[in-house]
């Protein structure tokens, strides 16, 4: 099961109301290569992997469900108490005509997410290539925002989110050298 | 010098409406490099970690805007 | 409206300072399972979050529940603010 814990992995910051800014950072919570998709992702590809990487994929898919908070958090206090005609501005006149200012699972262009972002082979090294490629996507879509955003606090709270892609990334790719391996051991030291 | 942005340059063509970018960058970041990790890389203290994004100094490659001031980050 | 004492901010970032060592050492030994000084540092990290996490729930409630934490009276666990609201 999982646990909860009543706090954020990172400090989250943002300098002003910006409804603008939430619309892009959208792409992180419900997009193609999002935090949802990620942690759905890598805990659902557990079932069908060897069990020497079932460790990793769990605890990334985990670490993805607090990355899929602070992307939460971001944008809620980009809109709280943002005026309807704030939100129309910030192109999310449609958006508000549906949800007001909730949250909602779908990309920077309002489509809603759909299990087709992520695969599920079944083959190892085919799914953790997947989960390299993801990590990478989400980092190039990190920068990407960071290069729209002039929001200081929030693009410090990216620049973590775009390390923790590096980082995860480097995992995955130790996880398929521990699946190349001949021995089921790596020698390293 | 090892750097981990790269550079090029894509042809600018007269017909091209848009003000020309004569040198594009693209991010090559360091695990793409390390290998297997070997074991006692060089840490940050966890304060410092926290704020980098990773705790091991080589993995640490903040971005900044291009068009905002990069503030610095913390040195490696 | 409600305000959030200066020491709320200061022990939840030492405790998230903390819990990123642990989150990092988790991967890393995830690929890395037979690196001992990596547990050794690990296993010293869980005992300083287990001191930060006392210190922090006796003044501002429980981190988890189903168990994790004990609870005060009235049941404290679902009082505001929640991380997102801070």
């Amino acid at each position: 099961m999982w646990i909860y814990e009543k706090k954020l992995q990172y400090p989250v910051r943002v300098s002003t109301c910006n409804p603008t800014l939430a619309k892009y950072l959208v792409e992180q919570y419900g997009g193609a290569d999002g935090e949802l998709s990620a942690a759905l992702r890598y805990l659902n590809q557990r079932y069908s992997i060897p069990d020497k990487v079932i460790g990793l994929l769990t605890d990334i898919g985990t670490e993805e469900f607090a990355h899929l908070e602070m992307i939460a958090t971001m944008i809620y206090k980009l809109t709280k108490d943002a005026t309807p005609e704030m939100m129309k501005a910030a192109g999310l006149g449609d958006h508000y005509a549906i949800h007001d200012n909730a949250l909602y699972y779908e990309n920077s262009s309002g489509v809603p997410w759909t299990a087709s972002y992520i695969q599920a082979k079944g083959d190892p090294i085919a799914d953790l290539y997947e989960d390299i490629a993801a990590e990478e996507k989400a980092r190039a879509t990190y920068q990407w925002i960071i290069n729209l955003s002039d929001d200081p606090d929030l693009n410090d709270g990216l620049r973590f989110l775009r390390e923790r892609e590096i980082i995860h990334s480097q995992r995955f790719r130790e996880a398929v050298e521990i699946l190349k391996d001949e021995q089921g051991k790596k020698i390293f030291f | 010098m090892f750097t981990l942005y790269k550079t090029w340059h894509p042809i600018a063509s007269p017909f091209d409406p848009c003000k020309p970018i004569l040198e594009k960058t693209y991010s090559t970041p360091p695990n793409i490099y390390m290998g297997f990790q070997p074991p006692n890389l060089p840490q940050f203290s966890p304060q410092e970690a926290l704020r980098a994004g990773t705790l091991w100094k080589p993995f640490y490659d903040p971005y900044f805007n291009p068009f905002e001031k990069a503030k610095g980050g913390i040195p490696r | 409206m409600k305000q959030i004492p200066p020491e709320y901010y200061q022990m939840m970032e030492q405790l998230q300072a903390v819990d990123f060592v642990l989150v990092e050492l988790t991967l890393y030994l995830d690929t890395h399972p037979d690196d001992l000084e990596a547990i050794k540092q690990f296993n010293h990290y869980v005992k300083e979050r287990k001191t930060i996490k006392k210190a922090f729930e006796s003044q501002f409630g429980p981190l988890q529940q189903f168990g994790n934490s004990y609870s005060g009276h009235p049941w404290n666990w679902n009082e505001a603010p929640w991380p997102w609201q801070v």
